[in-house]
């Protein structure tokens, strides 16, 4: 009786139930805006995409043109140096600038290509394992085990031995070693969200398999793949650089940093510019990129959050 | 405890099955002839390349060289290197000691530098002391270590000279081996120069092979000690007027060592990983710079044996990890068996 006149003098209220909460990934990335290191890795490669788009535009010379009256040329601002070559010359007399600019294609486009591969093909065997069970669960997840004992650059340095070195079969190789964690990762959130209610009622209502393995599972198990593929990103980029370094990645003279860095390899006691810098351009991008990753890693996990 | 043992046993039996087959199916992916691999540039006659073929069993069916490689194995035989022409195990393990030796080094300097570094800038949270760490480990987390190598060379061995630049010792020397540890070998045998010799070599690829799981357990030791920092029990002992130290190094540290171990012991397959580039750059002779000049010469047997046996090294140390994680904290034990 007494409650009539209280609810009549507030202003109506929808259910607490009708009030939408933030979307997942908006509340995500609010946490990661807040992460200064974070926003700061995403600008630096934010930066290196603009540069690598660019490149054409910025890149002072030929990522392959020679000089030959400049051959190890030392940095503009040191003794001898030559502000036409800013961070000097190689071997070859081909501009270092130049070249890393160039580079920066190449490093984006092997942790693109690698995690899209690794992702999508490690997360479809994980999905399906998961949601299946039984023997093929068991082989999937044995090969996995087996492929995660051989340490993973002695991996893919094999599996580039049996494809041929090369740019592509070296990216190939890296993401056949990155896949299994996506497969780990996937299988065991599949397998922690099939006991939740809300798979046994979309099941009830009739969903078939594949629309329960894609529609309503997967999406609630992306945040842990999200910031392994980040991680992948980082991996992926040192790795092919390793790969690159040790002959069996890009061919010269395609200007990958690892490449650069083998190039110069002879010449490291007489000209530092030329081992330095390129080492600098993979460190920096792939530090930018874990920065970003821990920020993701903060922003999806809840046990992470300042709350 | 028994139970549990047995239990982790029986997972790996399957995994090594599997392993030799990987090992096996992926070399013979590799294109190309092995007969003509050995022959080199001289090339075969047609007759002596059937013959040799034959001899090496590449003429049979796959299953059956399998089943060839998998009775060798069980009797201990890795097969024979087309190019040095003597056995893959014995070329394996004259190489062996120097990769453990220089792991091994890595891996203490990782820990006690690690170890401290990420305790006290769990303690002091938010200074600047832990910042200046954790920048410092992202950076070394993140850093291509072949480059890192060959910076160490240009400054310490270039600008400097004070280590050398390649090898495990200086030719001069002649040290027997007993242990096939240069720095215990040469102490036992009473040879100082030999042993600061060894240990300027040792210095630089020790250094660059650290960097990554000295960073990779900075992290890990201040994550876990911040947890274990905000326990009940850590809030006790501190209550009832413990010394600081005592709570952090005794109480608390005790705790937080169960995911450092982990990590640890999950850095031996990134350290083996490591170790190829590392040995590479400084010319350490251990297995890495080995196996990648195998793959380099196309020597199938080698690839083979030296891949099967280094994840095997892999698995085993994981499995004593995992044994060593039950012994430590009772519950695995028991939710497990």
């Amino acid at each position: 009786m007494s409650t009539l006149p209280v609810t009549a003098l507030q202003e109506p209220q929808p259910p607490r139930a009708l009030q939408a909460p933030p979307h997942p990934l908006r509340e995500a990335w609010a946490y990661f805006a807040e992460n200064r290191g974070a926003l700061t890795g995403l600008l630096i490669i934010a930066a290196l995409v603009l540069v690598a788009l660019g490149a054409d535009l910025l890149a002072p010379h030929g990522s392959n043109e020679q000089f030959r009256s400049a051959l190890l040329q030392p940095p503009a601002w040191t003794s001898g140096g030559n502000w036409s070559f800013v961070l000097g010359t190689d071997p070859l007399g081909r501009d270092i600038l130049s070249r890393i600019i160039y580079g920066s294609r190449y490093s984006l486009l092997i942790g693109m290509v690698v995690v899209v591969l690794a992702t999508t093909v490690g997360t479809l065997l994980g999905l399906v394992a998961g949601y299946v069970g039984g023997l093929f669960e068991s082989l999937i997840m044995r090969l996995m085990d087996i492929l995660l004992a051989i340490p993973s650059l002695l991996l893919a340095i094999v599996v580039v031995a049996i494809l041929g070195p090369g740019l592509t079969n070296a990216m190939l190789a890296i993401a056949v070693v990155y896949m299994p964690q996506f497969t780990r990762l996937a299988r065991a959130s599949v397998i922690a969200e099939l006991q939740r209610e809300y798979v046994t009622a979309s099941r009830v209502a009739g969903a078939g398999p594949l629309r329960l393995m894609f529609v309503t599972i997967l999406p609630n198990c992306l945040a842990p793949l999200i910031v392994q593929g980040a991680l992948t990103f980082s991996n992926a980029i040192l790795d092919a650089a390793a790969l690159g370094f040790l002959g069996l990645g890009a061919q010269p003279p395609i200007p990958e940093w690892g490449t650069m860095l083998a190039d110069a390899r002879d010449y490291i006691t007489s000209a530092w510019w030329a081992v330095t810098f390129p080492g600098l351009a993979i460190l920096v991008t792939v530090l930018a990129v874990n920065i970003m990753g821990d920020g993701l890693r903060d922003a999806f996990d809840p046990a992470m959050r300042r709350s | 405890m028994f139970r549990f043992v047995l239990h982790r046993l029986a997972l790996i039996v399957p995994t090594v099955f599997g392993l030799t087959v990987v090992a096996f199916g992926l070399v013979r992916l590799i294109p190309g002839d092995p007969v003509r691999v050995m022959a080199g540039i001289h090339g075969v006659s047609p007759e002596r390349h059937a013959e040799l073929m034959h001899q090496y069993g590449f003429d049979l069916p796959l299953w059956q060289q399998y089943l060839g490689f998998l009775n060798g194995l069980l009797h201990g035989d890795l097969g024979t290197s087309l190019i040095t022409r003597s056995s893959v195990l014995s070329d394996f393990f004259s190489r062996f000691p120097a990769t453990v030796e220089l792991s091994l080094v890595a891996l203490l300097l990782a820990l006690f530098i690690g170890l401290p570094a990420g305790m006290i800038a769990a303690v002091k949270r938010g200074s600047l002391f832990d910042h200046a760490v954790m920048g410092a480990a992202l950076t070394g987390y993140s850093m291509p270590i072949f480059w890192w190598g060959l910076l160490l060379i240009v400054f310490f061995s270039g600008y400097l000279g004070w280590t050398p630049v390649s090898g495990r010792m200086d030719a001069w020397f002649f040290i027997q081996p007993i242990t096939g540890f240069m720095l215990m070998d040469t102490l036992l045998q009473g040879e100082t120069d030999a042993f600061w010799s060894a240990v300027r070599h040792l210095v630089l690829p020790a250094v660059a092979l650290a960097t990554i799981p000295l960073a990779v357990i900075a992290r890990q030791t201040r994550s876990a000690m911040l947890e274990v920092l905000g326990q009940d029990y850590v809030r006790t002992a501190r209550a009832k007027g413990l010394a600081p130290w005592r709570v952090v190094g005794l109480h608390a540290l005790r705790n937080a060592l169960v995911p450092v171990i982990t990590v640890t012991g999950l850095q031996v397959g990134l350290l083996f990983a490591g170790a190829i580039l590392t040995e590479t750059i400084f010319s350490w002779p251990g297995v890495g710079k080995w196996l990648v000049e195998a793959v380099y010469r196309r020597d199938y047997p080698s690839v083979q044996g030296g891949v099967l046996l280094v994840a095997l090294m892999v698995m085993l140390v994981n499995l004593s990890v995992d044994l060593m994680y039950g012994l430590i904290d009772p519950r695995i034990r028991h939710r497990r068996s």
